[in-house]
């Protein structure tokens, strides 16, 4: 096994909730390590729209999505949390009691965290790639069906599809063009949201003959063994016809699943974790779960129900953390510890 | 109210009243109607509220803007007559509006 890395609290999940987690918990001297499946930290906020104007988080009659994710940077700075960004938390050990609670949890990239408590503000559930609905398809993943590039000399002299028409895809057609012995892109239109610059480069392969370009989507993959021969494509025009590869990148986008969380022994409901309403707890004595990941009644899916989540279950985490001390509850515009551990007095 | 139906990849219809000012997201959502999932909440940030408008439908709920049309290339089997439920009004004029939803949102 890896070397354990240990800290007070564990947080499954970057997005404001668990970066505001990091200040509650910092305030009351609890160390935090954050795992967030997304290779930077702000969750929903930063990959789905962080263009988007907020208008309901208090004290900000409209702020950024990603303005919100910048300012919480800045407000945790001082607790010096460890982020593990682009890992994705797949298992999770009780080792303690309930007393006396520790958890074990390992990253799929083989990192293992041990810690007193764990807050899973894991929204939506993890973000993976969105699989493009083709019967069969499964059988030729991660073998000749790729959601990402790990490895780029697999794609060495092979017939290599590319579908999609943002940045991911356009990248991909540029960087493999030198590997592959062909590209194709596969796009349902003749407009790209990725960079312009990308585009033009596109553009410029196709019409010197180095890699082709069709206007359709792809209805069916053929092949066997994990190994695609040909994907059907249904062109603009209608005309469907078997485009003969070795491999398929799709590029669609990210979904959010539940993921390993389902096998972590948690009760859950409709895929949310419900807790109580005092403490933000789950079924598991030191488990909290904040945000949208979770349910009780009268539930409000909101930023800022979360910070309030997070602030209280901060409260219960401080007892599990340092169980022989006492909690005094203080406010930061008067507590000059407080105002140390922020770094203004 | 103005009725909307929804259609799934099944065949089975459910009609509901939407309120004027909310989107057709919306009305699936508050009725409980399967097959739009909304990620996003309403930000157009997803396409996993994908419909099909009926053919004669499209011409009064129209074409979708710049930013949907980008947004719909997340979704699969996209058509002619694909939209972003979060992103029709619900209207007067939408009364009877018939949608159907993909076999697959995400």
């Amino acid at each position: 096994m890896s070397e354990v890395l240990t800290t007070d609290v564990a947080i499954v999940g970057a997005g404001p909730i668990g970066l505001f987690a990091v200040f509650e918990l910092g305030l009351l001297d609890i160390k935090c390590h954050l795992v967030d499946i997304l290779p930077k930290a702000g969750g929903q906020c930063a990959e789905l729209y962080p263009e988007k104007p907020i208008y309901d988080i208090p004290g900000f009659p409209i702020i950024s999505a990603q303005e919100l994710v910048d300012n919480l940077m800045k407000q945790i700075h001082p607790f010096g949390a460890k982020f593990h960004l682009g890992e994705m938390v797949e298992r999770l050990e009780v080792l303690g009691t309930s007393e006396h609670p520790l958890f074990r949890i390992g990253t799929d990239n083989d990192k293992t965290i041990e810690a007193k408590a764990v807050f899973i503000a894991a929204g939506g559930g993890s973000f993976q790639p969105k699989r493009p609905p083709l019967a069969g398809l499964d059988a030729f993943e991660n073998t000749s069906v790729f959601y990402s590039v790990r490895k780029m000399e697999h794609f060495r002299g092979r017939r290599v599809v590319i579908v999609g028409g943002g940045d991911s895809a356009l990248d991909w057609v540029i960087n493999l063009h030198p590997i592959a012995s062909r590209i194709t892109l596969i796009h349902r239109r003749d407009a790209f949201r990725a960079a312009p610059h990308s585009v033009n480069a596109m553009r410029a392969l196709v019409g010197a003959g180095a890699m082709d370009f069709v206007l359709g989507q792809v209805t069916a993959a053929k092949g066997e063994g994990g190994q695609l021969s040909a994907l059907t494509v249904r062109r603009e025009s209608g005309e469907v016809y078997d485009l003969v590869c070795d491999d398929m990148l799709p590029f669609f986008g990210l979904t959010m699943k539940l993921g390993p969380i389902a096998g972590w022994g948690l009760n859950l409901h409709e895929n949310l974790i419900p807790t109580d309403t005092e403490k933000f707890e789950t079924s598991t004595p030191g488990i909290f779960a904040v945000g949208d990941i979770n349910t009780y009644p009268g539930k409000l899916k909101l930023i800022l129900c979360g910070f309030h989540e997070a602030a209280l279950a901060a409260q219960r985490a401080f007892h599990y953390v340092y169980p022989d001390k006492k909690l005094t509850f203080q406010y930061t515009t008067s507590s000059t510890s407080l105002q140390r551990k922020l770094g203004v007095a | 109210m103005p009725k909307i139906t929804f259609i799934d990849a099944s065949g089975e219809a459910r009609t509901v009243e939407g309120q004027v000012g909310s989107t057709v997201m919306e009305t699936a959502l508050r009725n409980s109607v399967p097959g739009i999932e909304a990620e996003c909440g309403g930000a157009c940030a997803c396409a996993t509220c994908h419909v099909y408008v009926s053919e004669e439908w499209t011409e009064k709920v129209g074409k979708p803007s710049q930013m949907e049309e980008d947004m719909l290339d997340f979704a699969f089997e996209v058509r002619p007559s694909s939209r972003l439920s979060c992103q029709i009004k619900v209207s007067e004029e939408l009364d009877g509006l018939v949608v159907t939803t993909p076999g697959r949102q995400g």
